[in-house]
């Protein structure tokens, strides 16, 4: 078996996908997670000779990911600890045992709601990969930023129905890819 | 309908781009076809996968920039 090899010039390209769909329901806002994975590429450039090939370079980079996600939470719960303030209105006038707070709320999105689609994602983002360069660009700004058909035709000087076709192959591999992976379970 | 012209407005249709006469051949279409009933299905759940994991991507702008930083960095 071969080992895995590293080549940081293609990480933006294959996985900083990945990675920010990792790191968004981890930290809050989007600016906070981007900072994270240009520290992880730059600290992933600068251990690569640590690098032994066991894992997969994807696998490597999520876990210098969670070192610095974890980081990161160090640097602001040090910086809240200073100026805490409690708030609880469990005071004298309001005695704090409600009854409404036992009851589980069904309309609450639950942790593992979060979870499972998270993972969803990182499914679908794993397809996405499988797809050739055009199509999964294209396929991305249709169906994830809601690009317009014509402003696409525009930027890559192809017709609407050129673009359908395009469209059309890249949703059938990524529905087959994702009843390989995902569905099946 | 054509098979070929189902699937294509069965695609438009997850963008909701396809117009009421379209839905209404596609619906015929389906009733008959069952390779593209087939095909519809797995696009509808394609479709509902993609909304509920809601993921993101990093633009196309933010990209470069990480690049550029990345390549800058190698250099070194």
């Amino acid at each position: 078996m071969s080992k895995h090899q590293l080549d940081p010039t293609k990480w933006v390209d294959l996985y900083s996908d990945y990675l920010f769909n990792f790191t968004i329901v981890r930290v809050s806002g989007s600016e906070i997670a981007k900072d994270l994975i240009s520290e992880t590429f730059l600290a992933g450039l600068k251990s690569k000779d640590n690098f032994k090939g066991e894992a997969s370079e994807r696998t490597w980079l999520i876990s210098i990911l969670k070192r610095k996600i974890i980081d990161h939470y160090r640097k602001i719960n040090s910086n809240k600890g200073k100026a805490e303030v409690r708030i609880s209105y469990k005071d004298d006038e309001s005695e704090g045992d409600w009854l409404e707070e036992r009851v589980s709320d069904p309309f609450d999105k639950t942790a593992e709601d979060t979870m499972e689609n998270t993972e969803l994602g990182l499914a679908i983002i794993n397809c996405l990969g499988t797809l050739n360069e055009k199509q999964a660009t294209i396929f991305k700004m249709k169906t994830i930023d809601n690009f317009d058909t014509e402003a696409i035709c525009n930027e890559f000087n192809i017709s609407a129905s050129n673009l359908w076709v395009i469209i059309h192959r890249a949703r059938k591999a990524m529905a087959e890819c994702m009843e390989k992976t995902w569905f099946k379970n | 309908m054509k098979c070929e012209e189902a699937g294509h407005v069965c695609d438009k249709n997850q963008y909701k781009e396809a117009n009421f006469m379209e839905r209404v051949q596609l619906a015929i279409h389906l009733m008959y076809c069952s390779a593209c009933r087939k095909y519809a299905f797995n696009n509808n759940k394609l479709t509902k996968a993609l909304k509920k994991s809601d993921i993101k991507t990093i633009s196309e702008a933010d990209k470069n920039s990480l690049k550029e930083q990345l390549q800058k960095e190698m250099n070194k």
